[in-house]
């Protein structure tokens, strides 16, 4: 496919003329608090919408084109749930509203709960988490509380495979525990090395499953009995959520606690790079310490219950990002036991076989079947002087999204792939023969590409050595 | 004919789709799911709106609530804007070329915070402003290594809340200081003994959880030994000096009021922003300026070895995933308003507070505000009856009073907060102020 994407020399906002600016009469505010003026320009609103209409087209999104982004699950958005969540009965509806008048947002909440909840064979949910990451956070948080609950307390050590994202580092170290990094044998948790690293001092293990590279880790119920008989608890990064819908579930598997990224699993939009919704389910012994207000129902009536001495508290203001929630939630029912078993179906198809078109062509290290995603390595090409970035680069070309690259860590040039179950047998084949045809290309092709995008390859270092975030600093800077 | 499915599976010498699935182990598998068959569109479509029209929106019952969240009036060109699917259907901008549209207007967003709050840098958001001002603190503690964060007894719960879940790590110590009886900002006495030579940081808010403006930023700035954090409302910021005059290091806030829906709760925006000299330190995603092979100007995410992907454990935040559509809708209702447009509003929302309050004094039986002094959105409203039945007696009435705060502020007596903003008609207030009269 030939693409081009549309370019235009768009001014900042910050460039354009404006109208002049009207007088305000501010005896109202605190005379030590006045302002006197605020820089920003006074455009017609035709002109703000014409201005953010062209930046749009000079954007790619899953509408656009082919987004096979590992570990993000870039399938297609639903458009009949952005219309539910714009309903006044969502937009317009204050958190802190008598229960008597939130009724219907109460019960989306609890049903929500219970669905998650036998989706992933936990016995407890909560919707609070803002995003996967501050689901981790609170994951983390709830493990902390049960070990100190049980005398525990000394407790510090969080084991992470290699292969984990990079926010369960990032989470583990937030909150000031010891990160201990077990290297992967064969692509998989090494066993006799998870063996020697959980002790004590073991928190949890954080387990994503199947992992980034989307292999399933068929050890797991193992790594559960190591772990719990050490004492430590388990928890299920729900990134790769889209791989096991109805064929195992976190719960079965042997998980304490797992999050959900609505905003992937069950393609609540990305909106660029949030919002989303990170709920957390746990099983029934860590319930006690989970955030509050629950939400509950006593067969007549929803409300907010606040009696939960042992919780953690909150990680977030309110109940969590209820617009997504109620996608997410129509999403789910759309779909119910069969439609979403059929979705894992599809995505882990859709990633065998894109993977069996390309691996004669790229290496896909390690050997066995994929869940819904695989890492190919670009690294036989640093021979010709190409890099993964540059195969990335060039199949913006082809009007593809690049998948993620340079991770995991552990396949050296990684382009981690995950099509989706959205996407048909035609996509694939065209994105498999178009990576086929840039492996052939003339490396001089690769290295300046993109080629057709709305800008050439952008100077990342650049941006870096001198950074310039914002408008006063861009004319502080224009002024040395 | 095969279908497309059996045609790949073939193509892989498989034979049927459980074959994919013969890596896990027996004992873990699970038959399916255990909820309900899936629907149509039309028929969850008509579930799911029956459901939410059960819900009492701002639109067919009057609200007076406000403590962070508050129900203004969005252009509908916001939502256009939002809507574009360019945008909204797109991931995290890491591909800088095809992220143009998204990577300018995140920096626009980033310019316009900067410009409300005085900070040289903004990022591109935080989840809510509880958890930004969670994210301040830890920043405060990374750049001094200091332990005490000093905070305002006038702080909404959440937030109070929020702020201890994410100091857990660090294990920092939280120092309360009063607020002034008469003029519910805060109390000076009281802040001068809360700091100390282990302050991290001085927290202060602008307006408050009264509703107050802080007039004495400057005499605060002088008591705040080391950083001084600031929570601002972006909205009042267009008519009040950014704290950054005041000598402010970090602004947070809760950007819902600039172009975010209510949404009960979710999804809302955090405000973060910072001097040029604390920049390495700061958490979350950042876009910056740069030049293409062409020379051409062009945008891309930058300082990213502060971020969870690249550094790690070590990482400033572990955030990813954050609020970024709402960045965009608040830069889109910044710029549809334009200067003037948000001055207006801001100017509006004073006065409204001050009108309402005068109202609600009026009548028999409550005094508002309790509090002297400037307003913005709200004020605290006092009750002689227990401010639980005028609640139920407004309910009844069709308005939803105010918040109330007896649970938290006891010390206050029977109090409430009540906010208001432009989206209110003059029928909407007669409507409150005859339920207060029944109510009373």
């Amino acid at each position: 496919m030939s693409y081009r994407q549309a370019y235009y020399d768009e001014p900042l906002l910050f460039e354009k003329k404006g109208n002049a600016v009207e007088p305000a009469d501010l005896s109202d505010v605190p005379q030590s608090l006045r302002r006197e003026s605020l820089a920003l320009p006074n455009l017609a609103e035709h002109e703000v919408v014409r201005h953010y209409t062209r930046l749009s087209q000079m954007n790619f999104g899953i509408d656009t084109g082919f987004y096979p982004l590992g570990s993000c699950t870039m399938k297609f958005n639903p458009k009949f749930t952005e219309e539910l969540a714009r309903l006044p009965e969502v937009a317009r509806v204050h958190p802190d509203q008598d229960p008597s008048t939130v009724q219907g947002a109460l019960r989306i909440l609890y049903e929500l709960q219970e669905l998650l909840a036998k989706i992933s064979g936990m016995d407890a949910v909560t919707l609070q988490p803002a995003a996967g990451a501050q689901g981790e956070l609170l994951g983390l948080l709830l493990a902390r509380a049960y070990h100190q609950d049980h005398g525990d307390g000394r407790r510090n050590e969080v084991i992470l495979p290699d292969t984990a994202h990079g926010t369960n580092f990032a989470s583990a170290g937030m909150l000031g525990f010891h990160v201990k990094e077990l290297p992967s044998a064969d692509g998989r948790v090494d066993l006799s090395a998870l063996k020697r690293a959980v002790n004590e001092k073991t928190l949890a293990l954080m387990l994503t499953n199947p992992n980034t590279l989307g292999i399933f880790e068929d050890r797991v119920v193992e790594i559960a009995q190591i772990c719990h008989e050490a004492g430590a608890l388990l928890y299920y990064d729900g990134a790769n959520f889209n791989a096991i819908l109805g064929k195992t579930s976190p719960g079965k598997m042997g998980f304490d606690i797992t999050h959900f990224n609505t905003h992937k699993t069950f393609t609540t939009p990305h909106g660029g790079g949030g919002p989303g919704a990170g709920p957390v389910g746990v099983k029934k012994l860590l319930e006690p310490y989970l955030p509050v207000p629950a939400v509950t129902f006593d067969g007549t009536r929803y409300a907010l219950g606040w009696d939960r001495p042992k919780s953690i508290g909150k990680v977030r203001a309110w109940l969590g990002n209820f617009a997504l929630l109620v996608r997410a939630y129509a999403y789910i029912l759309g779909q119910g036991s069969d439609g979403l078993t059929g979705i894992t179906e599809r995505a882990v198809l859709n990633a065998n076989y894109l993977r069996s078109r390309l691996q004669d062509h790229l290496p896909v290290p390690f050997s066995g079947l994929r869940k819904h995603e695989f890492v190919a390595s670009g690294a036989p090409l640093k021979a010709k002087g190409v890099r993964t970035v540059d195969i990335a680069k060039r199949l913006i070309d082809h009007g593809f999204h690049p998948p993620t690259v340079y991770f995991p860590h552990l396949v050296d040039e990684a382009l981690m792939i995950e099509p989706t179950e959205t996407e048909t047998r035609e996509t694939l084949d065209a994105f498999a023969e178009a990576l086929i045809r840039i492996t052939r290309e003339d490396p001089a092709v690769l290295k300046s590409a993109p080629h057709n995008a709305a800008v050439g390859r952008v100077d990342e270092v650049r941006a870096a050595r001198e950074p310039i975030l914002s408008w006063r600093m861009l004319k502080d800077s224009a002024a040395r | 004919m095969a279908s497309e499915e059996e045609e790949m599976l073939r193509a892989m010498g498989l034979e049927s789709i459980e074959d994919l699935f013969a890596d896990i182990p027996a004992e873990v598998r699970t038959e399916g799911l255990d909820i309900p068959k899936g629907m149509g569109e039309q028929d969850v479509v008509r579930h799911v709106t029956s459901v939410l029209r059960t819900n009492r929106s701002a639109e067919t019952m009057p609200t007076f609530l406000g403590a962070g969240l508050y129900d203004h009036f969005v252009p509908a060109s916001v939502r256009a804007i939002t809507s574009r699917s360019e945008f909204y259907t797109s991931y995290t901008p890491y591909q800088a070329e095809v992220s143009q549209g998204l990577l300018q207007t995140l920096w626009e967003y980033q310019s316009i915070i900067c410009e409300l709050t005085g900070m040289d840098a903004a990022n591109t958001s935080m989840y809510d402003g509880s958890t930004a001002l969670g994210e301040a603190a830890l920043m405060a503690h990374r750049i001094n290594g200091k332990r005490e964060i000093v905070i305002p007894r006038a702080l909404h719960w959440d937030r109070l809340a929020v702020l201890r879940s994410y100091i857990a790590g660090p294990g920092l110590v939280l120092r309360e200081y009063g607020y002034n009886r008469r003029t519910g900002t805060a109390d000076i006495a009281s802040l001068r003994a809360a700091v100390g030579p282990d302050t991290a940081a001085v927290y202060v808010e602008s307006p408050n959880l009264f509703g107050r403006f802080e007039e004495n930023l400057a005499e605060i700035r002088q008591i705040a030994p080391t950083l001084l954090v600031v929570g601002a409302t972006p909205l009042a910021l267009a008519v009040t000096k950014p704290p950054g005059e005041f000598g402010a290091d970090i602004v947070v806030g809760e950007g819902q009021p600039l172009g975010t829906a209510l949404n009960f709760g979710g999804p809302l925006i955090g405000i973060f922003a910072c001097r040029e000299e604390h920049l390495r330190k700061m958490p979350g995603r950042v876009i910056g300026i740069t030049r293409d092979a062409k020379g051409h100007r062009a945008f891309c995410m930058t300082l990213q070895t502060r971020e969870q992907h690249i550094r790690r454990e070590r990482a400033m935040s572990n955030i990813c995933t954050n609020e970024t559509l709402m960045a965009v809708a608040s830069a889109a209702y910044a710029a549809v308003l334009g200067a003037n447009g948000l001055r207006s509003v801001a100017l509006d929302n004073i006065r409204r507070a001050k009108r309402l309050a005068e109202r609600i004094d009026h009548v028999m039986g409550f005094e508002a505000p309790v509090f002297a002094g400037a307003h913005f959105n709200e004020f605290v409203v006092r009750s002689k009856t227990p401010y639980s039945k005028v609640a139920r007696k407004l309910l009844k009435a069709g308005v939803h009073g105010g918040l109330p705060l007896a649970a938290h502020f006891p010390e206050l007596g029977e109090t409430a907060l009540f906010a208001t903003t432009e989206v209110h008609t003059d029928q909407e207030y007669d409507r409150l102020v005859a339920g207060l009269e029944a109510g009373r």
